[in-house]
């Protein structure tokens, strides 16, 4: 365990690594897969690692206060590169890998960026492109130079041979980098973070050492995170919770995090490293439940009665078994059984096995899905968090797990909710500020340390914990005065495999109205089986049956939806499936892949005008753009459909 | 023989390798080759094209070995080449891949590349059997090779899975790989590009230009997609009819009358 009496000297990250290095200098602090094979760097080995980097970013001339952008996919030099970087005092600003050129300029020039570290050829190539009309980039520090061998080296640095440049000259920087970190302290900028923001120009989120390091502490302690855990770190490096999980709290807690070989090979990596400690956005359990339901749908018939006699049992008995109540003796024995013919082993293969903490956030999480990883004994529970607060804001206790709330304020959180309905938060880790944008800042954070979510939602009585509704600003009225609150349908909608996205308008008007987007794996496993046949995403989409099966599944909501006191009146009335796939690389979702409801809105109007007009098809044109940029266009007409509405539940007087 | 050069692109085109001197091959009746000559030099991209039929896919095997022309010499560094066995054409530091994906359908992505190794495996039958000695140190090193084409062609994902359940794109990386695996001198690649979409295409014609630039390998390929060929070849031989109608750099083949005869057809008066 941590050494609290030295708490005042942990207060910056370089200051942690230097105490890791020495506590836990022959544990793994990272590891990735290159070329087959597992690699490990011991606490020791990265600091030395990181130390070389540092002195390179001084031989560069980096100074104080200067922003270092990082552009990777999750790899240890990246994560070394961020310490580096605060170690002379510069700001590490990681960005979306997968972001466009422009994009990344918008960035790179509102936080006057010197140098950037980009992985291979790729980012190097973009950085290329956008070097000529940002004033302040100077240089750009390669990891992978295959492709690169003639490239014009004036700006290049490649990432090694900096560290040895810095190794050769330790003797004469030694003393600039003892004198730079020694002025750092609490106050002192740990990293930037850009949000993607699902309106306007991404702002920069400026986080201190006190943010990160108290935040990490916090929860560290709440989770009993300790040295001999493990993480693997596959969630984009531009994300906060990345930065959390695998800096703030591997650093607080010294625990080992995992970086797989490439994106493709993420679920077998995982389930070589068998992380103990792992966060999933609900996109993802959802994509694994769905994957294993369509494994045992193709399972022989006594697979398939062996998989839902243990499951059931597991439903009932998993869950109480993690939250510590008292379980029969013949229960457990079948639970044990279970896990030695089913749960065991499939918990191994989805590399679950070992995890003692597994968190989610971001969405709401649907019941059975929730039920379905507990009833397996994955500690699977909820937060709820953003940049701003350097993540946790509140978190689920164990044994305080349930699906519909996202638990009770997080170690040193204060929650207000103020009359509107809107949740604020004040806490250790709450942001510093917008980086160059006061006026943001302001309207966001008073002065007395509150910070505004832009969520609404309510403090349950009896429990305390928080339940979210929507957005703030989402939140509107119909023009009959009930609640409008889109998301509490969407989610509700999202339950079911064959919907993947959904996005339903109503504020202002009589009736609500959505657009749904099908999940292809789960759609196109259905009409395998029903013998329905394809060529593309747009024609399934289209596909009578597919349309009968939505309906069916917009009623079922509308008849739920029916039952809620407040949000009643957010029955959909009419609906239809988009004939492409909601996309980040549009415009249409934030690199975090939430809905950008009033891009959408404004994009498709001709589709909204057609809901509520009551025309049966529509054609419409779409444009779309490839990951490199360039653009198409698709086609197609389409069917709307009326489905059935409930009457109202009355308001209890 | 010629001097070696620079490309526009910087990359080094040395003195010539190969060199075909009026080759002839028929198969009983008929004429399959009729009395070509061309050169294939060090380090250059070299593209055969041709309609359908034109003989480009003997011609390739002609320049591999495994077809014995009738009439004409094979010079190979330098010497003039005699009939020779596969196995001794692959020890010559050639590979190639194949127009129909030539794999083996039910070993994994790894296992096929590893086949490639096969030509550079010294130990004995015991050893290998037995796991032991030689063979055992052989396999890491031959292994290191194999996961660095791995890792160069972006096939991490897909190391483990049996190369049958694959998608055809992926499965001509694959072959790609195994010939790489080679470590050849020369590579010949059989349409490498058939039957693929336009993305699929783009990252091949990386990995091709890749492999020339990063090991020096000579590559000569077959296409049919004049986009590609015109983009990523240094020179190109156009055949019809088994007979050679053009030689020389994109430019210049394109702007021959007789290879815009050949592709766009000509009135037979």
């Amino acid at each position: 365990m941590t050494d609290t009496t030295t708490v005042g000297a942990l207060d910056t990250m370089p200051r942690l690594l230097a105490r890791n290095a020495k506590a836990y200098a022959n544990t793994p602090a990272y590891r990735e897969k290159e070329y087959g094979i597992w690699q490990s760097w011991t606490w020791g080995q990265t600091s030395e690692e990181i130390h070389a980097l540092a002195l390179g970013f001084l031989i560069l001339g980096v100074k104080p206060g200067d922003h270092i952008a990082i552009i990777g996919r999750n790899r240890p030099y990246f994560y070394w590169a961020m310490v580096a970087a605060q170690s002379v005092g510069a700001v590490p600003v990681p960005l979306y890998r997968d972001a466009v050129a422009e994009e990344m300029a918008y960035v790179l020039d509102h936080c006057s960026a010197r140098f950037v570290i980009a992985e291979d050829q790729e980012q190097v190539d973009k950085m290329a492109d956008v070097m000529g009309d940002l004033e302040t980039l100077e240089g750009v520090v390669f990891l992978d130079p295959s492709g690169m061998r003639k490239y014009d080296k004036s700006a290049l640095f490649d990432y090694r041979e900096l560290q040895q440049k810095g190794r050769d000259q330790e003797a004469t920087l030694q003393a600039e980098l003892d004198k730079r970190q020694a002025t750092q302290g609490p106050d002192t900028t740990c990293v930037m973070l850009y949000t993607s923001g699902t309106t306007g120009r991404p702002k920069g989120v400026v986080l201190s050492n006190y943010n990160i390091i108290e935040t990490s502490k916090g929860t560290c302690e709440f989770d009993h995170l300790v040295a001999g855990d493990s993480v693997l770190a596959y969630m984009p490096m531009a994300w906060i919770g990345d930065f959390i999980f695998s800096i703030g709290q591997a650093y607080w807690s010294g625990f080992c995090v995992g970086c797989p070989e490439s994106p493709e090979t993420m679920q077998a990596d995982l389930a070589e490293v068998g992380p103990t400690y792992f966060f999933a956005p609900p996109r993802y359990f959802e994509g694994l439940l769905t994957s294993v339901q369509i494994r045992m749908e193709d399972a022989g018939r006594f697979k398939r009665w062996l998989f839902n006699t243990v499951m059931n049992h597991a439903k009932v008995i998993g869950p109480k078994l993690l939250d510590g109540k008292s379980v029969g003796l013949l229960d457990r024995m079948k639970y044990w059984l279970g896990g030695l013919l089913i749960t065991g082993p499939l918990k191994n293969t989805l590399g679950l096995s070992r995890v003692r903490v597994g968190y989610t956030a971001g969405e709401a999480i649907g019941p059975e899905l929730f039920d379905f990883y507990r009833s397996l004994g994955i500690n699977l529970k909820q937060l709820y968090g953003q940049t701003e607060a350097s993540v946790f804001i509140t978190q689920q206790p164990d044994g305080e797990v349930r699906a519909d709330t996202v638990g009770t304020p997080s170690p040193g959180v204060e929650l207000r909710i103020d009359d509107s309905g809107e949740v604020f938060y004040r806490s250790p880790g709450a942001f510093v500020k917008y980086y160059k944008n006061p006026k943001s800042t302001k309207d966001t954070k008073d002065k007395d340390g509150w910070v505004a979510t832009g969520d609404a939602g309510f403090i349950e009585k009896d429990n305390g914990h928080l339940r979210i509704i929507d957005r703030a600003k989402d939140v509107g009225k119909l023009k009959d005065g009930a609640m409008f609150a889109p998301k509490f349908v969407e989610n509700k909608l999202k339950f079911f495999t064959s919907v993947l996205e959904t996005v339903v308008f109503g504020n202002g008007k009589d009736t609500c109205v959505a657009f749904i987007n099908i999940d292809l794996t789960a759609v196109g496993n259905w009409a395998e089986r029903n013998n329905i046949a394809y060529s593309s995403y747009q024609e399934l989409a289209a596909h009578p049956q597919v349309y009968e099966m939505i309906q069916a599944n917009v009623e079922e909501v509308n008849a739920s939806v029916a039952q809620d006191e407040m949000l009643s009146g957010c029955q959909i009335a009419r609906f239809l499936i988009l004939h492409k796939e909601l996309d980040a690389d549009d415009g249409e979702l934030t690199r975090t892949q939430k809905v950008r409801r009033n891009i959408i809105a404004e994009k498709y109007d001709d589709l909204i005008g057609a809901l509520y007009d009551g025309t049966t098809s529509i054609f419409t044109e779409t444009e779309v753009t490839y990951e490199d940029g360039r653009k198409g266009s698709i086609s197609a007409t389409l069917e709307i459909r009326d489905a059935v509405t409930f009457a109202r539940k009355k308001v209890a007087a | 023989m010629q001097d070696s050069y620079v490309t526009a692109d910087g990359r080094t085109i040395g003195a010539t390798v190969m060199e075909m001197k009026n080759i002839t091959l028929r198969f009983g009746g008929v004429t399959a080759i009729k009395d070509i000559s061309f050169d294939i030099r060090e380090g250059e991209v070299r593209a055969i094209i041709g309609p359908n039929g034109a003989g480009k896919s003997s011609m390739l095997n002609v320049i591999n070995g495994f077809y014995h022309p009738q009439e004409g010499e094979v010079w190979f560094h330098g010497k003039r080449r005699h009939a020779m066995k596969p196995h001794q054409i692959a020890k010559q530091g050639i590979a190639r891949t194949f127009q129909n994906i030539a794999l083996f359908k039910g070993m994994s992505t790894l296992d096929n590349i590893m086949t490639g190794r096969l030509t550079h495996m010294k130990s004995g039958l015991f050893s290998q059997t037995m796991w032991w000695g030689g063979a055992q140190a052989e396999e890491v090193a031959n292994r290191e090779i194999v996961e660095k084409v791995i890792h160069f062609l972006e096939i991490q994902a897909i190391r483990k899975t049996p190369v049958g359940r694959l998608p055809y794109g992926f499965q001509k990386r694959v072959e790609l790989g195994r010939a790489l695996a080679a470590e050849p001198k020369l590579l010949l690649l059989d349409e490498p590009m058939a039957g693929m979409n336009v993305e699929e295409k783009e990252d091949m014609s990386r990995f091709i230009l890749d492999v020339n630039d990063e090991f020096g390998t000579t590559i000569v390929l077959i296409e049919h997609d004049m986009g590609v060929v015109m983009d990523i070849a240094d020179r190109v031989v156009v055949m019809d009819y088994g007979k050679k109608i053009g030689d020389g750099t994109p430019d210049e083949v394109r702007n021959n009358q007789d290879v815009i005869d050949a592709y766009l057809g000509v009135a037979h008066d």
